[in-house]
C-alpha cells in the first residue's frame, strides 16, 4: 500500500493523463467504427471542459452536474455539426470537423467567459484519479457492448460498405450522427474531467495536434476492439517517460525516437497493438477463429 | 485607405507564399488522394537549411536557396520511400498513410531541432539587398517582396508547363487520372510517384525559404502555423488543383490581413478563414477549382 | 400485382439510360431480365433498390411506391439485393456478414446487452443460429469462420445471395448470381433459387447465362437501349423476333 502511494506520489500525474486520453481515444473510436475519419474530438472535449468550468467558476455549479453538462453540451454541439457535415467523406469530413476545431479554438482565445488566451482559471480541483478510471471503465464497457448491439453492427457495416449496409435497410445517416454525437459525448466527458483536473484550462489545451494525437491512439492501438485505442493512449502518453527512464535525454533524441516508434508500428503492425493480444484473425479457414469476434 | 492599400499588397505577398507551400501539398494529393502530413516539417527543413548554407558555409541566398530547395526534394523521395510506398497496397492506406506521414514530421522536427537548435533564427542581414519603394504615402513596397513573387511565379509558371509539355510530367497526370490505365500504357507508376514526392517536397522547401525570409525569422516550429492554413487554402482551392491551390493561397493571405485591418485585433485572424473553409465545405465539397470526383474520395 | 414498374425512365446527363420501362412480377414468380450489356438492367436494379431516383415513373411494391423512398426504408419493405460487381464486408467473416445483415429482423437494443439481461444473450445465440442455418442454404456452412475477402468467386456470389436471405424478405433483386461460376455450382444456386420461389418469395434476376434463364425463369422481361421489348414466357421470348434480332445483332458485332 505504502509503495502504490509512493507510486502514485511520483508518476499521479502521468496515471491520470493516461486515463483521459485513453477515454479521449475510446471516444474517437466510436466515430472511426463507422468509418468516419473526424478530427472534431478534441473540439467537442474543449467544449465540455469549458463548459463544465464554467458552470462551476461562475455559475457555482455542483461537480456532478456540471460534469453531465459537460457531456451534454458538446452532446448538441455534435447534432448541429453533423447534419451538415456528416454527408462528407474521408479526408473532406476530416476538412471540416478540423475547421469547426480551429472556430472552438478561436472563440476560446476570443470570448470574455472563456478567459480568452489565458484560459479559464479558479477552477476547483475535484477530479481524482478513481473518477477517471470509473468513467474509463465504463466508457471501455461501453464500447464494448456497442460493437454486439445493433447500433454497432450497423455501424461496422457502413465503415464495410456503406451502399450495400444502406440495402440491408441500415439507416446510414442516422447512425453515423448517433456514433458521431455519442463520441463528441464521450469526448466532452473527458474533457469535464480534466477541467477539474487543473486549476485551468486554455485554448492550446486542445488544438489541432491533440486532435491528430487522438487519431494516432486509435491507429497504433488498432481500432477494432475497445483495448486497441487504451493500449495506444496508454503507450504514447507513457513514452516519454519510459524514455527518460531507458536514459534517452530529453529533446531532439526523444522526440526522434518517439517518431521512430510510431513509423514502426504503422509499418509493422496494421492493426495495431491490440493485434500482438488477439492474433489478427487467420487468413483462411481456422476453427478456433470463430470464436473470435474483433 | 493607405493603411488598407498596404495591407492588400502584404496580403498578396504571404499569400503567393501560402500558395507556393499549397501546391506542393496539393500535388500529392492529387495524385495520391493522400494527405502528406509530413509537408509542413520539410517546409521547415527547407528553411532551415537555406539559412544554414547562407550563415554558415558562407553561400550566396541565389545558391543556397536552390540546394535547400533540391535537399528538400530529396527529403520527399525519403518519405516516400519510407512512409508511403510501403502503405500503398493496404485497404487502409488513406488512414494509415496519414499516420506514417505525421510519424515522419515527428522524426522531421526532431532532425531540425537536433541539427538547428531550438532558438527562433534569422538570415544573416544583408542575405537580400533590400531597396523599399514608396508608392505612395505610407504605402511601400519592397524588393524582397518583388523577388519572393518573382520566384512563386517563375516555380509556378515551370511547374506547369513541366506538367503539361514534359514526357515526365504528362506521366504524372496521368497517375493522378486512373493508376491503372496509365500502369496498363508502360508508365513506371511507382518512379512516377517518387518523383511526385520530390516535386512536391522541393517545393514545400521553396516555400520555406522564402517564408523565412520574409518575416525574418525561422524555427523548428515554423512549419506548425503554416500546416494548417496550407490544408484550408488547398480545400478552399480544391484539392488536387494547382491554380486553385495558388488561389486559395492569396485569398487566405487576403482574408488574414484584411480581418486584421478591419476588426483590429490579430486574435480573430484565422476565425474568418475557417469558417470561409467551413462554408465551401458544404456549399462545395469540391473547392473553388476542384473536379466533382474527388468528392467521393 | 406484387412488384410494378410503371414507365421508368432514367437519365444521366444526355445519356438516356431507360427511357418508359414498364413491366409487373408477379408473386412467387422467378422473373428475368436480360437484354446485351449497357441495355440499362442494373440501372433499373439500382432504382428499384432507391440507389438510384428515377427521372421519370414509378414503381410499387405491394402498393407501396418505392421511387420516393431511400435504400434503408425500401429494405425495410422486404425488398433485398445483390450486388453485379459484389460488395461484401470484406474484412469481416461469412458468419459476421450474414448477422450484419440480420439488421431488419434483429432487435439487439443496447441497454439490455449493457445490462447483461438473459433475454439479450439468447437472442444473440438465436440470431446466430439463424445465420449459420442461411449459411447453410447457400452451401457455405463449413466456411463460417472465413474472412469474405478470402472466398472463391463463386463463393462470395453465394455469400451475397446469403447476406440477401438473411433479414427474410419477400422481394429479391439478383445482380447476376451466377457470374463466372462452375456449371454445378450455377446448378445449386438455380435450385435454391426454385426452392425460395416455391416457398412464396419473388425473384428479379439479371443474367447473361441464357440456358441458365430460360430454365429457370418463369417469365422473363427483354430490355435493349433502355426500352422494354417485349415481357413473356421463355418459350415466347425465344421464338420471338425483335428479340432474336436484338441478340443476333449483338452476336454480329462480336464476330
Amino acid at each position: 500500500m505504502e509503495h502504490l502511494v509512493q507510486f502514485y506520489a511520483i508518476y499521479g500525474s502521468l496515471i491520470n493523463f493516461i486515463g483521459l486520453n485513453a477515454l479521449l481515444a475510446l471516444s474517437l473510436n466510436v466515430t472511426l467504427a463507422a468509418g468516419m475519419l473526424s478530427l472534431g474530438n478534441a473540439a467537442f472535449a474543449a467544449l465540455g471542459a469549458y463548459t463544465a468550468g464554467i458552470l462551476t467558476v461562475h455559475y457555482h455549479l455542483p461537480f456532478i452536474p456540471a460534469i453531465a453538462a459537460g457531456a451534454i453540451l458538446p452532446g448538441l454541439a455534435a447534432v448541429v455539426l453533423g447534419l451538415p457535415v456528416l454527408r462528407l467523406k474521408g479526408v473532406f469530413l476530416a476538412m471540416a470537423t478540423l475547421a469547426f476545431g480551429e472556430v472552438v479554438r478561436i472563440a476560446a482565445v476570443n470570448l470574455e467567459i472563456t478567459g480568452g488566451a489565458e484560459g479559464l482559471t479558479g477552477i476547483p480541483n475535484v477530479t481524482n484519479v478513481w473518477m477517471i478510471y470509473l468513467a474509463l471503465a465504463l466508457a471501455a464497457y461501453f464500447v464494448a457492448v456497442l460493437r454486439r448491439s445493433q447500433l454497432g453492427w450497423g455501424l461496422l457495416s457502413i465503415r464495410e460498405d456503406e451502399t450495400a449496409a444502406a440495402c440491408l435497410g441500415i439507416p446510414i445517416f442516422r447512425y453515423k450522427l448517433l456514433a458521431f454525437v455519442i463520441g463528441a459525448m464521450l469526448a466532452g466527458l473527458a474533457g469535464a474531467l480534466y477541467a477539474h483536473l487543473n486549476y485551468l484550462i486554455t485554448p492550446r489545451d486542445y488544438g489541432f495536434f491533440i486532435a491528430v494525437d487522438l487519431l494516432i491512439y486509435n491507429i497504433v492501438g488498432g481500432t477494432r476492439a475497445w483495448y486497441g485505442p487504451v493500449m495506444g493512449a496508454a503507450l504514447l502518453t507513457a513514452l516519454p517517460e519510459i524514455l527518460r527512464g531507458i536514459g534517452v535525454a530529453a529533446g531532439p533524441i526523444r522526440m526522434g525516437v518517439n517518431g521512430l516508434i510510431l513509423l514502426l508500428v504503422i509499418l509493422f503492425l496494421p492493426n495495431g497493438l491490440a493485434s500482438l493480444i488477439n492474433r489478427p484473425r487467420a487468413v483462411t479457414a481456422t476453427p478456433e477463429a470463430s470464436g473470435q469476434r474483433a | 485607405m493607405n493603411l488598407f492599400a498596404q495591407q492588400l499588397i502584404n496580403g498578396l505577398f504571404i499569400g503567393s507564399v501560402y500558395g507556393l507551400f499549397a501546391v506542393g501539398y496539393t500535388l500529392v494529393f492529387g495524385v495520391l488522394d493522400i494527405l502528406n502530413l509530413a509537408h509542413a516539417a520539410v517546409f521547415t527543413l527547407g528553411g532551415l537549411s537555406a539559412l544554414w548554407l547562407a550563415q554558415h558555409a558562407g553561400w550566396s541566398i541565389w545558391i543556397a536557396f536552390p540546394a535547400a530547395t533540391m535537399l528538400a526534394g530529396l527529403l520527399g523521395l525519403l518519405l516516400n520511400a519510407v512512409a508511403f510506398a510501403p502503405l500503398r497496397h493496404r485497404s487502409d492506406s488513406q488512414f494509415s498513410g496519414l499516420i506514417s506521414s505525421i510519424a515522419m514530421a515527428i522524426v522531421f522536427e526532431a532532425l531540425s531541432l537536433g541539427l538547428f537548435g531550438a532558438r527562433a533564427v534569422r538570415f544573416p542581414a544583408g542575405t537580400v539587398k533590400v531597396h523599399i519603394w514608396q508608392l505612395g504615402p505610407s504605402v511601400t513596397i519592397t524588393s524582397l517582396q518583388v523577388s519572393i513573387v518573382a520566384v512563386v511565379v517563375l516555380l509556378m509558371v515551370a511547374l506547369t508547363l513541366f506538367l503539361k509539355r514534359s514526357r515526365a510530367g504528362k506521366a504524372i497526370r496521368a497517375v493522378a487520372e486512373n493508376e491503372r490505365a496509365a500502369l496498363l500504357l508502360g508508365i513506371d507508376v511507382r518512379g512516377i510517384i517518387a518523383f511526385t514526392f520530390f516535386i512536391s517536397s522541393a517545393l514545400g522547401g521553396a516555400a520555406g525559404i522564402l517564408y523565412g525570409l520574409y518575416f525574418d525569422s525561422l524555427g523548428p516550429d515554423m512549419g506548425r502555423s503554416i500546416e494548417l492554413k496550407g490544408l484550408a487554402v488547398i480545400i478552399l482551392g480544391g484539392m488536387g488543383s494547382i491554380p486553385g491551390a495558388i488561389l486559395g493561397g492569396l485569398a487566405f493571405g487576403l482574408s488574414e490581413v484584411l480581418t486584421v485591418a478591419i476588426s483590429g485585433t490579430s486574435n480573430l485572424r484565422d476565425a474568418v478563414a475557417f469558417m470561409v473553409l467551413f462554408a465551401i465545405l458544404l456549399l462545395r465539397p469540391s473547392g473553388l477549382l476542384g473536379r466533382a470526383r474527388m468528392r467521393e474520395a | 400485382m406484387n412488384l410494378k414498374v410503371d414507365t421508368i425512365s432514367q437519365h444521366f446527363g444526355g445519356l438516356q439510360a431507360l427511357s418508359s420501362v414498364s413491366f409487373e412480377v408477379a408473386p412467387g414468380a422467378i422473373h428475368g431480365l436480360i437484354g446485351p450489356n449497357g441495355a440499362g438492367k442494373t440501372t433499373l436494379i439500382n432504382i428499384l433498390s432507391g440507389l438510384y431516383r428515377p427521372s421519370g415513373g414509378r414503381v410499387y411494391y405491394r402498393q407501396k411506391a418505392l421511387h420516393r423512398l431511400r435504400p434503408h426504408q425500401i429494405a425495410n419493405l422486404g425488398v433485398a439485393r445483390t450486388f453485379q460487381n459484389i460488395r461484401l464486408f470484406p474484412s469481416m467473416t461469412c458468419l459476421e456478414n450474414v448477422q450484419a445483415a440480420q439488421h431488419l429482423i434483429a432487435g439487439r437494443p443496447l441497454l439490455p446487452q449493457l445490462l447483461r439481461l438473459p433475454a439479450a444473450g439468447k437472442e444473440d445465440r438465436d440470431l446466430e443460429a439463424k445465420a449459420r442455418a442461411t449459411l447453410g442454404r447457400v452451401g457455405l456452412d463449413g466456411k463460417a469462420a472465413w474472412l469474405a475477402k478470402n472466398l472463391s468467386y463463386g463463393e462470395r456470389r453465394r455469400l451475397e445471395i446469403a447476406r440477401a436471405l438473411a433479414a427474410n424478405p419477400t422481394l429479391v433483386l439478383l445482380d447476376e448470381p451466377v457470374a463466372g461460376m462452375r456449371r454445378n455450382e450455377a446448378a445449386q444456386v438455380a435450385d435454391l433459387v426454385r426452392a425460395l420461389a416455391a416457398g412464396g418469395m419473388t425473384i428479379l434476376l439479371i443474367e447473361h447465362n441464357m440456358a441458365f434463364v430460360m430454365a429457370l425463369c418463369t417469365m422473363i422481361t427483354v430490355l435493349n437501349f433502355g426500352q422494354v421489348i417485349t415481357t413473356g414466357r421463355p418459350e415466347e421470348i425465344r421464338s420471338h423476333r425483335e428479340v432474336i434480332e436484338a441478340y443476333l445483332g449483338r452476336e454480329k458485332s462480336h464476330a
